[in-house]
């Protein structure tokens, strides 16, 4: 990369502030990805950045203000730290000022150790096994379509108040997609992975093949509020924005879906009538995440003053009930309330849910089973309803089985009231959402059963 | 308008001549067919206020380099932040290396329309570079017009900020192009909230000024008369929370150009990309209705529907000098008479499409991402006679009157639409009788192109446009305008998002 290592970025840069606080962060990152259409690589690449983050605080008597100033590269140490003073200095007090983080949060991390890396190698025994899929695809006239892609991220993290932590962050996904040759049939797998040694492509292949079969009967039904299966990676898409509204000062505002009516946050509302629980955990098994934040910019949910901060294991909805909000340090102390930091994976159990979601459709009398959801949006940001579309396989259930693929819907729900009428929760397993697999990759979610789910119209694309 | 500008030299001072010669003479060794190399410094400032109080100012600048080849017929690409010879050297080599892991999946030959060479530089339209303005000139700004709207009765929250990029690029190819560009484009929102703490209701309105090719004299020159609409929003605001909730039902709609840009970005603009008719998208953002037999033949829209692709018009956000394979800026047709008749395409999809030249829409957002093929400013043109907005709305008996863009979405081949706005107003008897609330509005897309009955005049036409449209994996982001008038369509379908939620 350079002479510098991102250790040295970073004590050089806190070594050069003159500022009341400073924190550093330094963001190793290489990335290797895949695509392909019609059983055919398409485009490919192998990346490597890195990105040097100076936030310097500075107290001009009326309170502690704070400037960002982010490069990539090995950038000017001095000149990026002198940019971020002045920075600091032209935006007066912070509303979110609060002291620096000086206490180590559990899982610092070895300071001193190189980046973890990636590259197009991670691909060697998936793309051979790929090649097998697409030859086998063509053999049934079918088509394959899909991307995978591996992140390897290493953050170095180091404050003037002597935190220096480091984390590395593995992200993969592999997305398949099988259409028959007149894309009147599509359907999806996809999986997340930390390294791809767990991923199979005969078995996501096996998957998509067996769904293009059940397409082979095509069923037309109107709009109208059906039974619904909705799958885990349907589900983790509707939670994700579920829990990306959890913004306390927002409700506390009386802005946002979980505000009180007459003043104050839905915390001890019961949300769900089924005793679930939606959590994140640094720690949950392949879904291991960064147990500090790193923040680059202050917002209603974050603080750049929290840096640093622990992000420990957190309960969102326990038992149904609505149990915490993400909330600043500083939002926290002026609402007398706990600060609670969000983690970068989400995970949604009913307890002792076993049913798996094949268990769960042979006990449908007559419903739809869906695979995926697109195109999600807010259409009112008081009740969280949201539009979006199926996507890639609306199964018709008859009498415990599968008999049709039904054409396709615009729905509209909101998440949030669809935990209070979800009358089924399968057994959570390690899903891919599909809308916001771009940024969040790291979910587990049961298959829900719901009794109404309001598919509003008819969409013709298959 | 100043007089035209040159690239920085600060950008130009960087060691261009010689990572290209490295590059590019390392590619042709191992036996590329092709070979391109893209410097690029993307510098990004965004400011957030919260109820008039600065939250957060973050300054971002993003520099690195990218080799891009074709190596045996198959696509190779690697991305770096070192600027040196030694190491555009290594990221050809990758590049050759990953085109090599990749031959074992590809089985189609990548073939390059053709293209002559160009060697210049590009400025686009802008007076006041942002990145020059102090940051507490700017900051102070829009805390000054933050409180003004904190100050109205009724106003309880305002978020806003501004979001300006100022991006350069160097582009070489093995073809002997060579093109330097430089473009700013700036984005200023205000949003102001009201609370009912007693109903626990709460409503918002936001700013309709689009983000635009331009400087910082998008602010201060007068050209968007700021100082109205922010005078405006509030009692608009007041308005919006009294107004009776719609009733669902079909409805004739003058869509005002602050909405319908949005539409035709993803009812037309998205449908005619020919990468996505040919499946390139399919597993992500999708395919197209608009298939390539049907060029020439599909009834896209009424005859009054014309829609051009454009990356020539002046501060547009999709406007460039060449695009990121080094093709010359060009307009032309995709929609004429309500027919299909042309596609936004790149080199290798022209070459798929049988077309003799790309008409240049190669994007990519990053030194770290490959060009992909990304929107043109996709643009539906005013009749030239047409009438004003009050003769569309006259024209209308019972009817619905939409304003600003707000939720939005569409299925994965572009025929099933959603969409609300920041205002809707009901039409009766050709006059404007008060806002509704709780509107969405449903179509089709042929079905409601097919609707337009009346396309207003120069008039009524207005540059909307987006900062940050989403496409291709790993994901992008591309900016990119539309031109639109208002317009009149029949009989669309009217929800009540209170209803659809099932209250």
């Amino acid at each position: 990369m350079s002479a510098l290592t991102a250790q040295q970025l970073a004590e050089k840069a806190l070594a050069a502030s003159t500022a009341d606080g400073c924190v550093v962060y330094v963001v190793e990152s290489t990335e290797a990805n895949l695509r392909w259409a019609s059983n055919s690589l398409t485009t490919n690449g192998a990346m490597r950045s890195r990105q040097v983050v100076v936030v310097s605080f500075v107290d001009g008597g009326a309170g502690m203000a704070a400037g960002t100033v982010a490069r990539t590269g090995t950038p000017d140490v001095a000149e990026l730290v002198a940019a971020s003073e002045q920075a600091a200095r032209d935006a007066g007090p912070a509303e979110d000022a609060v002291p620096l983080i000086s206490e180590e949060p559990p899982g610092a991390g070895e300071w001193d150790a190189d980046p973890a890396e990636t590259s197009i190698e991670v691909f060697a025994e998936f793309a051979p096994a790929l090649g097998e899929a697409f030859g086998a695809a063509r053999d049934r006239g079918d088509l394959l379509f899909g991307y995978a892609e591996h992140a390897m991220t290493t953050t170095y993290l180091g404050t003037s108040t002597g935190l220096r932590l480091r984390h590395d962050q593995p992200s993969g996904r592999v997305e398949l997609n099988g259409k028959s040759t007149d894309f009147s049939r599509s359907v999806w797998a996809g999986v997340g992975t930390r390294d791809f040694r767990d991923v199979s492509v005969p078995g996501l292949a096996g998957e998509v093949e067996r769904k293009l079969g059940w397409s082979k009967r095509r069923v037309d039904l109107p709009a109208g509020r059906y039974e619904t299966l909705l799958p885990p990676s349907a589900v983790s898409d509707l939670m994700l924005y579920a829990y990306w509204t959890m913004e306390a000062r927002d409700a506390d505002e009386g802005r946002n879906v979980y505000a009180r009516t007459g003043g104050g946050n839905r915390i001890g509302d019961r949300l769900a009538a089924l005793p679930l629980t939606l959590r994140s955990d640094p720690a949950a098994p392949g879904l291991e995440a960064a147990p500090f934040q790193v923040v680059g910019a202050s917002s209603g949910s974050a603080s750049v003053f929290d840096n640093g901060m622990a992000t420990p294991a957190v309960d969102w909805i326990s038992g149904g009930v609505l149990t915490n909000l993400v909330r600043t340090r500083a939002w926290a102390l002026k609402t007398t309330a706990p600060a609670v930091a969000a983690v970068d994976n989400l995970v949604l159990e009913a307890p002792d849910a076993t049913a798996t979601q094949d268990e769960m459709v042979a006990a449908t009398d007559r419903g739809l089973l869906l695979t995926t959801l697109w195109y999600i949006r807010e259409v009112d940001p008081q009740t969280l309803l949201l539009t979006g579309l199926t996507r890639d396989g609306v199964f018709l259930v008859e009498g415990g089985e599968v008999t049709g693929a039904v054409n396709n819907f615009r729905w509209n729900e909101s998440p949030v009231d669809l935990l209070g009428r979800i009358t089924e929760a399968g057994r959570t397993e390690r899903t891919l959402p599909r809308e916001w697999n771009d940024w969040f990759t790291r979910a587990a979610m049961p298959p829900v059963r719901v009794p109404d789910f309001n598919m509003s119209s008819v969409s013709p694309a298959s | 308008m100043a007089a035209p500008r040159d690239v920085d030299e600060s950008f130009l001072a960087l060691p261009l001549s010689a990572l290209t010669e490295a590059a590019l003479t390392r590619a042709v060794d191992l036996g590329c067919e092709h070979a391109d190399l893209r410097v690029e410094r993307i510098r990004t400032q965004a400011i957030s206020l919260r109820d008039a109080r600065l939250e957060a100012l973050t300054d971002g600048e993003d520099l690195g380099l990218a080799v891009r080849v074709v190596h045996e017929g198959t696509w190779g690409f690697a991305a770096g932040v070192v600027l040196t010879a030694a190491e555009a050297v290594r990221l050809a080599e990758q590049a050759v290396a990953v085109a090599k892991v990749s031959a074992a999946v590809a089985s189609d030959r990548v073939e390059l329309a053709p293209e002559p060479p160009h060697e210049g530089a590009w400025v686009s339209a802008y007076d006041v570079d942002p990145f020059g303005v102090p940051d507490a000139e700017k900051t102070a700004l829009l805390t000054e017009w933050s409180e003004r709207l904190m100050a109205a009765d009724g106003v309880e929250h305002v978020q806003s900020g501004c979001t300006h990029v100022k991006e350069q690029k160097y582009y070489a190819d093995t073809a002997g192009t060579r093109t330097r560009q430089q473009r700013v484009r700036i984005h200023p929102e205000f949003t102001a909230l009201t609370v009912d703490r007693t109903t626990g209701a709460f409503e918002s309105m936001r700013t309709l000024a689009p983000p635009v090719g331009r400087g910082w004299e998008y602010l201060t020159d007068g050209r968007w008369d700021w100082g109205a609409e922010l005078a405006q929003i509030p009692e608009l605001l007041r308005e919006k929370t009294k107004a009776p909730s719609v009733e669902p039902g079909r409805y004739d709609l003058v869509v005002d150009p602050s909405n319908l840009w949005l539409v035709v970005h993803e009812s037309v603009g998205h449908a005619t990309e020919l990468d996505r008719a040919l499946g390139y998208e399919a597993a992500y953002a999708g395919t197209s209705f608009a298939t390539v037999d049907q060029l020439g033949s599909l009834r896209y829209g009424s005859e009054l529907m014309h829609v051009t692709g454009d990356r020539v018009v002046e501060q547009g956000l999709s406007t460039i000098g060449w695009d990121d394979e080094g093709i010359e800026a060009q307009r032309w047709d995709i929609v004429r008479d309500g027919v299909l008749v042309g596609y936004q395409v790149d080199r290798n999809t022209a070459r798929l499409g049988g077309m003799a030249r790309s008409n240049g829409c190669a994007f990519a957002d990053s030194p770290r991402h490959v060009p992909v093929q990304r929107m043109a400013n996709v643009s539906l043109q005013p009749a030239p006679d047409g009438p004003d907005l009050d003769g569309l709305i006259g024209g209308v008996e019972r009817g619905v009157y939409v304003v600003g863009d707000k939720s939005w979405s569409i299925d994965m081949q572009r025929y099933n639409f959603q969409f609300t706005g920041q205002r809707f107003y009901r039409i009766e008897g050709g006059r404007l009788a008060g806002q509704l609330r709780d509107v969405a509005y449903q179509a089709t897309t042929t079905d409601f192109w097919g609707s337009m009955r009346a396309v207003g005049g120069p008039s009524t036409y207005r540059l909307g446009g987006a900062f940050n449209c989403g496409k291709a994996q790993p994901g992008q982001v591309a900016p990119v305008s539309h031109g639109c008038p208002a317009a009149v369509f029949e009989g669309v379908s009217i929800l009540n998002t209170v209803q659809e939620g099932g209250r």
